[in-house]
């Protein structure tokens, strides 16, 4: 099994190009495209290597820096030879790694300030924290971290022949609404109890996905990792009949 | 009515209340005193805090006053609260609020070309922080969708106004020749659009 490293090392490619640059001691104004176009990509490859995610943004930056060293190594044109200002191809790199790291500088001043006021406590910051009925509404992520670990607890059974279609989501949906009528919060692994296999469970969670989709029911949770709850969507009355 | 009275009506509110109170919300209670007035009585009373050795402060935030506690009592209330103030920002929604709160009202591709990401994400966890409001649409290509910080911002980083702020040429780096915003945005101004809505430029 291979695993995946999820890394948030760097911002955007600013950032990583801004972190090169100080850990080089490069003058801003005057960077060694070369020099850096080589690093950022020898970064790039590390990344790959751990297997990190490579977002578009950061290829795009490659392109780019690899333009402004083609630029650079050819001859001026004949037309810029005129008599007339001469653009610097990193000129726009430049400013607009200034302008972001002036905004990342603010960025730390906010966080200074979120510091200093988390220090200082109202009566709703107590009131917020200890209400204990704040829902969370339950990821998708989360939804399915509930399946495989309800699908670990089935009997281990060898499931080669092919089996009919006992358990369909229509009827799942039609159960599952029913059971709210009656019960209007119902935990997601009390409706996986009873289920005989693992076709069932499958039933049953793809029924409260399309529910959800529906949007018949809202699963949620009180917080992180806990018990997630199936809750009819009073918003969205139906009727079953 | 006498002045130690007013200040005693004045702390109860600021006592209660579980958001900043405005000096017009105290004004409309007490109906006698000018907005001088208040501030003094509310100036007295934070000194009396001060100097009394109480556990509370009070302070201006989004343009209101309210009581807090002493920052040197956080540690025992974390004791209390366990799980209070122990989220923060991360580095993404830090950056991204304060390219909002300067450029405001700020696009999403006006983020973007500033940070060099996708913030999509980011922004919304910030909407539904209630740090960031949208703002309305731009009245350019695409009519992009536009961001502006809230109360809950002023609140949530202890700030009176935006003023409150560095000014952003106070960061160095940001002499003579970088500072054009409006060049900079000119000259984005194709790439951003391509980003933002590809539906309504599909038209």
């Amino acid at each position: 099994m291979s695993y995946k490293v999820k890394l948030e090392v760097f911002e955007g490619p600013l950032d990583l190009l801004l972190y090169l640059i100080k850990k080089n001691e490069i003058d801003i104004y005057d960077i060694p495209i070369a020099d850096i176009t080589e690093q950022y990509l020898e970064y790039l490859e590390l990344m790959q290597l751990l297997d990190l995610n490579i977002a578009g943004e950061f290829l795009v930056m490659a392109a780019t820096l690899i333009h402004i060293k083609s630029k650079m190594l050819l001859p001026p044109d004949e037309a810029d030879l005129l008599p007339q200002e001469e653009e610097d191809p990193r000129e726009e790199l430049v400013r607009r790694l200034l302008e972001y790291k002036k905004f990342k500088e603010v960025a730390n001043v906010l966080q200074d300030l979120e510091g200093q006021r988390k220090k200082m406590w109202t009566r709703d910051a107590a009131i917020e924290m200890d209400g204990g009925d704040v829902f969370f509404e339950a990821s998708l992520f989360d939804l399915i971290t509930a399946l495989t670990r309800v699908l670990k607890d089935v009997p281990k059974e060898v499931f080669q022949e092919i089996i009919k279609d006992e358990f369909t989501v229509e009827q799942k949906i039609h159960d599952l609404l029913h059971m709210l009528v009656m019960t209007p919060v119902i935990r997601l692994t009390e409706l996986f109890k009873n289920a005989k296999n693992k076709l069932e469970i499958i039933a049953t969670f793809l029924a409260v996905l399309e529910l959800i989709r529906l949007k018949e029911i809202i699963v949620a949770q009180k917080r992180s990792f806990d018990e997630i709850e199936v809750i009819r969507n009073e918003k969205h009355r139906l009727n079953i009949e | 009515m006498d002045r130690e009275q007013a200040k005693k009506i004045i702390e109860a509110m600021l006592f209660v209340s579980d958001k900043p109170l405005f000096l017009n919300e105290i004004k409309n209670v007490l109906e006698d005193l000018d907005a001088a007035a208040i501030k003094e009585a509310i100036g007295e009373l934070g000194k009396y805090y001060e100097e009394s050795g109480r556990a509370f402060r009070i302070a201006e935030i989004a343009g209101g006053y309210q009581i807090l506690t002493d920052p040197v009592l956080a540690p025992w209330l974390k004791k209390l609260y366990k799980t209070a103030g122990a989220d923060r920002l991360s580095g993404p929604a830090l950056e991204t609020l304060a390219i909002i709160a300067y450029k405001q009202p700020a696009s999403k591709p006006e983020i973007e070309a500033i940070r060099g990401v996708n913030v999509d994400g980011v922004l919304k966890t910030l909407v539904e922080k209630n740090l960031v409001k949208i703002a309305g649409r731009r009245e350019t290509v695409g009519r992009p969708i536009i961001y502006g910080t809230t109360q809950e911002f002023l609140q949530y980083f202890g700030l009176n106004s935006l003023d409150e702020l560095p000014k952003l040429d106070e960061f160095h780096f940001t002499e003579n020749d970088i500072e054009l915003p409006e060049h900079l945005k000119k000259e984005q101004e194709e790439p951003k659009n391509e980003i933002s809505e590809p539906t309504q430029e599909n038209r």
